[in-house]
């Protein structure tokens, strides 16, 4: 495999699992622009702790992940007190606070960047996000999926129902950041090089354009959207600035006519039941 | 700087208001503004027209990001047309890269560049008269608001669409109206940002465009007040921070009391409750 198409490959699977980052959430009905926030504390905490105290990857990746999903468990509680618009400022506002923590930071060099100095091989970055992947399928097979489309449709029904809606939403929540730090471990053990500016808000924005455009309804959704929109460029790459041109006229185009994200559940029925009429004929 | 805030703040808090929309391409608009003023600045244009010249260009960018987001998703799920006007902001943004190149370009000075002492504070006349203009033209926009036909269709519409519409408002008629408002605004103030600073970029709207919204939220979403008291406590907590604690930690404390905030008081600090909605 050329090295070009490696490190295609490699960006694929990260933004393949930061995609699930922020889905989860979504799924639950929260918008979270802070995705790159939780993604800075994975990556900034696996490279500190594989540096000073030469832990494996794995070690570090886990802390990473750890560490992410411990400040979203934190903060839900209050945070989630807001909901809808309110609760996608109040991430975005996170995202930037945590931004400025690590430019001020001077353990991990605050502005200039730290070095990562282990490297993560490719076998071990797909096999990462295959385990990632397989938990979210896993996750997608069980009631607890069924528990975030109640909530996201209708917190107070949900709630009669019987389902502890600020549990689901807590889990949905720091489920999503647990995941995106897995990816910011990856990216920063990917890259070798990590600075506060890669993880900007509009790097949240994107991955939620990842799953929305994919679509939210499914697991396959986002994974489609990360794979359509991290190849997408590359195959457009003849010119720097048209190539982000006719990205943001397919974003237009495509919320206008297909607001529901490309795959959705429908979809994926209507597909299944045509191979099953095939198979049978 | 906070009746720069000020005036994209209104532009925000005029869309979340009434649409429950909140528009990311305004980082867009605003920069369009400022750079079609100084292309055409660039071209010899008399400042006259060249400024006319560039609020009409955020106008047409305002109207054309209606057209296709708010239109197509009316009763879509609120991220939609979130998602589409980011899109317009990057399609705003990448066309003026390849138009005129990433570089930070000069926009002449146009205001005399006088400077006022107050109690060692060093006041620049731009920095004054732009205050004045926001709060002018927000004042404006309120008693556009209260008095007029449109006016009170806009705020009809904040209350409920359903309802407007049963008795004769026409919505599809104040929308578009609604920004074409919202484009003059943010095109005033991408402006007034280049004849203070004297420069002018492709980027120029997004950090101003973020400590917009974070200005919007504190005072109170929907509230046009709210926006002002909003803007100019970033615009004061962004200057206090750079005297007390230095330059690199001023996101950090402007974010910082944006996040306590929305946690603390979702409604913002002028907001009615969240709960029955937005008044004007």
């Amino acid at each position: 495999m050329s090295g070009y198409a490696e490190a295609v490959i490699l960006m694929l699977a990260i933004n393949i699992v930061v995609a699930q980052a922020g889905y989860l959430p979504l799924a639950a009905g929260q918008l979270n622009l802070g995705v790159a926030g939780f993604m800075a504390i994975g990556a900034y905490v696996s490279a500190f702790v594989t540096n000073e105290y030469n832990l494996p990857i794995v070690l570090g990746i886990i802390s990473g992940a750890f560490a992410a999903w411990l400040v979203a468990v934190v903060l839900a509680v209050p945070l989630l007190r807001a909901s809808g618009i309110y609760l996608a400022l109040a991430t975005f506002a996170l995202g930037q606070v945590i931004q400025a923590v690590f430019l001020n930071m001077e353990a991990v060099g605050a502005a200039a960047g730290y070095a990562v100095n282990k490297h993560a091989s490719f076998s071990l970055i797909m096999a990462t996000t295959a385990a990632v992947l397989a938990f979210v399928l896993l996750l997608s097979r069980t009631r607890f999926a069924l528990y975030l489309t109640a909530v996201k449709n209708d917190p107070v029904v949900a709630d009669l129902f019987g389902i502890n809606v600020r549990t689901i939403k807590v889990q949905a929540f720091s489920l999503g950041a647990l995941i995106a730090g897995i990816g910011g471990a990856l990216y920063a053990h990917q890259y070798s090089y990590i600075e506060p500016q890669n993880f900007n808000i509009l790097l949240s924005v994107y991955i939620v354009l990842y799953v929305l455009l994919g679509g939210t309804q499914t697991v396959l959704g986002p994974i489609i959207g990360a794979v359509f929109f991290t190849l997408l460029p590359e195959l457009l790459r003849g010119s720097e600035q048209w190539r982000y041109v006719v990205f943001a006229l397919f974003i237009i185009t495509l919320m206008a006519l297909r607001p529901q994200g490309l795959i959705t559940s429908r979809l994926l029925q209507r597909i299944s039941s045509l191979w099953r009429r095939e198979r049978t004929e | 700087m906070g009746g720069i805030y000020v005036l994209v703040a209104v532009s925000f808090t005029l869309t979340i208001g009434v649409l429950n929309f909140l528009n990311f391409s305004i980082p867009g608009i605003f920069m369009l503004g400022a750079i079609v003023t100084w292309r055409t600045l660039e071209n010899g244009w008399h400042w006259g027209l060249a400024i006319p010249f560039g609020l009409f260009a955020a106008v047409c960018a305002s109207f054309l990001v209606e057209r296709f987001t708010y239109r197509f998703m009316k009763n879509a799920d609120h991220e939609i047309p979130l998602v589409s006007s980011i899109g317009f902001l990057i399609l705003f943004e990448n066309l003026v890269l390849i138009a005129w190149g990433s570089d930070q370009q000069r926009f002449p000075s146009l205001i005399p560049d006088l400077n006022i002492r107050v109690a060692g504070l060093i006041i620049g006349i731009g920095q004054i008269l732009s205050l004045a203009l926001a709060l002018l033209l927000v004042i404006g926009v309120s008693m556009l608001l209260k008095y007029t036909q449109l006016g009170r269709g806009i705020r009809a519409l904040a209350e409920s669409p359903e309802t407007a519409t049963l008795l004769g408002i026409e919505v599809h008629r104040i929308v578009p109206a609604l920004f074409v408002v919202t484009g003059l605004l943010t095109g005033i103030s991408g402006i007034l940002f280049a004849m203070n600073y004297q420069q002018v970029s492709a980027y120029m709207g997004d950090v101003v465009g973020l400590k917009g919204i974070a200005a919007m939220v504190i005072g109170g979403m929907g509230n046009i007040w709210g926006a002002i008291i909003g803007g100019l406590l970033i615009g004061l907590t962004e200057v206090l921070s750079i005297y007390f604690f230095g330059a690199d930690k001023v996101d950090f404390y402007v974010y910082g009391l944006f996040l306590v905030l929305i946690v603390l008081r979702p409604q913002g600090i002028l907001g009615s409750t969240v709960a029955t909605g937005v008044k004007l």
